[in-house]
C-alpha cells in the first residue's frame, strides 16, 4: 500500500528578511513497508518528524531525497497528486479546520463532488460514509453544533466518500475529550476490519496503540523502534528515554516485575495482568 | 476568601430560536490556595463556567462573588479582577503577538498601569518560574518550541500576580513530556505562590495525579465536587456523562474482579503498585 525509501525532508529555515537561512533535517532516512489493510500506529514525541512522515503519504510534502509511493504511484509524479489524495486520505488534528460544510451531509459530499462523482453516486457515498462512523443521524445538522468528537467523525466520513484504501489520521484525538476519543478510534478499528481501510494512525496515546497490526516509534526524525506493540510495549526504559509513555497497565506490571513478581514483560490489557497475578497465586 | 457562584444560570441566545442554558444554577466555593481540577464533556458548561470566574461574561441570573463583592455590582472594576484571576486560554501561544519574549510577557503588566521598571521585573521572575533564561528574552516567541512557547504564555498571565489561575487544557497537544514539564511547572507555582489553580483538563490521569479536589460538570450542572478519590469512585456514572476514570482505576477494578485481593483506591501506577507489592510481601 505504501513503501518509503530512504525518505529525508529538509525544512528550510528562513531569516526575518525570509532568505533561506540554513536547513532542519526533519525526516532522516526512514524506509518503511505498510501492507493493505493493515492497522498501523506511528509514535514519537512533538517534532520527532511524525506529522512531516504523514504529509508524505498523501504529497503535501515531496521527499528532499528518496522516494514514497502510495498504492505504487510516486508522489513526486505531480500529473498523480489527485489520485494519490483520493487513494490516501488524511485526517488532521483540529476538527474546525477541516469542516467547511454548513450541514453535515454537504461536507461529506464535498469531496466527491470535487472528483466529478456523479450526484446520485454523490448521495450514495454520503450515506454510507456517515453510517460507517455512526454519524447518520446528524446528517441534517449544522457542524457547528457537534461535539469535537462528532466532528472529527464527521472529517473522516468526508475522507472515506473519496473511497480511499488508506486514511492517514494525525493525532486525531488530540483535542478531544474522552468519550469522543473513543469514538473516533472506534470508527477507524471499524473502517480498518469491515472496509478493509488500511490505517496509519499518529497519536500520543499509547493506549490507541496496543490494537495496531505494527507500530513505529520516530525520533529525530529516523525509526527508533517497530514491532508489535508488545515488542514495543515490552521496552519501557528505552520508550522512556525517547520521552514516551507507556500504556498504564503495562507501566504498572513492569514495576511489579521490578518488585521481583514474576510478571511477564509486554503486558497489555488489564485482563492479562490479572491472569498473571492469577497464575502467581492469590495475594494477601 | 476567593470566588463564590450563588446560583448561577447562564443562557446563550436569550430568547431567540437558538437559546442554549450552558449554566443550571451552579453554586460553587473557590477558596485561597488550592489545586482544583474542572471536568466536564465538550459542551458540560466548563468553559461558560470560566469566563464567568473572570467576569468576561455576565451570569443570566445569579451572584458571582469575588472576596464577598458582587463582580458585576455597580462600580466594581472588573478590570483589576482579571489581573486577579489570571486565564490562560487553550492554546495560548496563539496569542503571542509581541517581537520577543520579554516583551510579550511585558505586556499584561503594562496593560495594568504600573512602571516600566516593574513591569519589567516582573516579566523577568515569571519567566524565571516557568523556567526560560536571559537567553530567550530577545528572541521572537515564532521560534520558539510547542512547548517554550506556552510556558512564555503561562508567564505572561503569572506576570499579572493572579491569586487564582484558571488554565484551559494547558497540556493539549503536548507529548507526555511537555505535559509533564508544564504540570510540574504548575505545580510548583502553586506551593510557591499559594494560589488557587483551577486546571480544566480532558485527562483523568493528569487530573487525578495534581489535584486536591475535582468539580465534575455535566450538561450544564455541577455533577460532582469532591476529592478525586471520591469523585472517582463514581465511574461508571463519569462514563454515562461522557468522561472517564484514570485507567488505573479500572485496572485495580480488573484486578478485584479476578478475586485478587487489592485496594481499588488509588490514584496513580505508583501507588498501585505499592499495594500490590505489599500484599505479596
Amino acid at each position: 500500500m505504501i513503501k518509503i525509501r530512504e525518505l529525508i525532508h529538509d525544512y528550510i529555515k528562513r531569516d526575518e528578511e525570509g532568505n533561506p537561512a540554513g536547513t532542519v533535517r526533519a525526516i532522516d532516512d526512514v524506509s518503511l513497508d505498510v501492507k493493505p489493510g493493515q492497522f498501523i500506529a506511528i509514535l514519537g514525541h512533538n517534532g520527532s518528524g511524525k506529522s512531516t512522515l504523514a504529509k508524505h503519504l498523501n504529497a503535501l510534502l515531496h521527499p528532499t531525497e528518496g522516494t514514497v509511493w502510495v498504492n505504487g504511484m510516486d508522489t513526486k509524479d505531480v500529473q498523480r497528486v489527485l489520485d494519490i489524495r483520493q487513494t490516501a486520505g488524511m485526517v488532521f488534528q483540529n476538527p474546525d479546520n477541516q469542516i467547511i460544510g454548513q450541514v453535515v451531509e454537504e461536507d461529506v459530499g464535498f469531496g466527491p463532488e470535487n472528483m466529478g462523482v456523479p450526484t446520485e453516486e454523490i448521495w450514495e457515498r454520503v450515506e454510507e460514509s456517515l453510517k460507517a462512523v455512526g454519524m447518520y443521524e446528524y446528517r441534517k445538522k449544522s457542524p457547528n453544533r457537534l461535539s469535537g468528537g462528532q466532528k472529527q467523525r464527521v472529517s473522516i466520513a468526508g475522507v472515506i466518500a473519496m473511497h480511499p484504501r488508506c486514511i492517514v489520521m494525525d493525532e486525531p484525538t488530540a483535542m478531544l475529550d474522552p468519550s469522543g476519543r473513543r469514538d473516533v478510534i472506534d470508527a477507524a478499528w471499524t473502517l480498518n476490519r469491515g472496509e478493509d481501510i488500511t490505517i496509519i494512525l499518529i497519536t500520543h496515546y499509547m493506549e490507541e496503540a496496543i490494537r495496531a497490526d505494527h507500530v513505529f516509534v520516530m525520533d529525530k526524525g529516523r525509526i527508533a523502534m517497530q514491532g508489535t506493540p508488545r515488542e514495543i510495549f515490552s521496552r519501557v526504559e528505552e520508550l522512556q528515554k525517547l520521552h514516551l509513555d507507556v500504556p498504564q497497565v503495562t507501566h504498572l506490571a513492569h514495576m511489579l516485575r521490578q518488585g521481583g513478581l514474576d510478571i511477564p514483560e509486554g503486558i497489555l490489557t488489564k485482563e492479562e495482568l490479572a491472569q498473571a497475578l492469577k497464575k502467581i497465586g492469590k495475594a494477601g | 476568601m476567593g470566588i463564590k457562584l450563588e446560583n448561577v444560570s447562564f443562557v446563550y441566545e436569550q430568547g431567540t430560536a437558538m437559546e442554549t442554558a450552558a449554566l443550571r444554577e451552579v453554586s460553587l466555593d473557590i477558596p485561597d490556595n488550592q489545586f482544583i481540577g474542572l471536568i466536564g464533556h465538550t459542551g458540560s458548561g466548563k468553559s461558560t463556567l470560566v469566563q464567568l470566574l473572570n467576569g468576561l461574561i455576565r451570569p443570566t441570573s445569579g451572584r458571582v462573588l469575588y472576596n464577598g463583592e458582587d463582580i458585576f455590582g455597580e462600580k466594581y472594576d472588573r478590570k483589576a479582577l482579571r489581573a486577579k484571576v489570571g486565564l490562560v486560554f487553550q492554546y495560548p501561544e496563539h496569542q503571542l503577538f509581541e517581537v520577543d519574549v520579554l516583551s510579550d510577557v511585558m505586556f499584561g503588566p503594562r496593560n495594568l498601569g504600573l512602571d516600566e521598571k516593574t513591569c519589567k521585573k516582573r516579566a523577568i521572575d515569571a519567566l524565571e518560574n516557568v523556567g526560560l533564561s536571559e537567553d530567550y528574552y530577545k528572541t521572537s516567541p515564532f521560534d520558539l518550541s510547542g512547548g517554550q512557547k506556552r510556558r512564555v504564555a503561562i508567564a505572561g498571565v503569572i506576570a499579572m500576580h493572579p491569586h487564582i489561575l484558571i488554565l484551559d487544557e494547558p497540556t493539549a497537544g503536548l507529548d507526555p513530556r511537555g505535559r509533564d514539564e508544564i504540570l510540574g511547572l504548575i505545580s510548583d507555582m502553586k506551593k510557591k505562590f499559594e494560589m488557587t489553580i483551577i486546571l480544566v483538563s480532558h485527562s483523568m490521569d493528569d487530573v487525578a495525579r495534581y489535584v486536591e479536589r475535582i468539580i465534575v460538570m455535566g450538561n450544564g450542572r455541577k455533577m460532582f465536587d469532591d476529592t478525586p478519590m471520591e469523585v472517582f469512585r463514581h465511574y461508571t456514572e463519569l462514563e454515562e456523562l461522557g468522561l472517564s476514570a484514570p485507567q488505573i482505576i479500572y485496572i485495580m477494578n480488573e484486578l478485584q474482579r479476578n478475586g485478587l485481593d487489592v485496594p481499588t483506591d488509588v490514584l496513580t501506577v505508583e501507588e498501585a503498585a505499592g499495594e500490590i507489592l505489599k500484599k505479596y510481601d
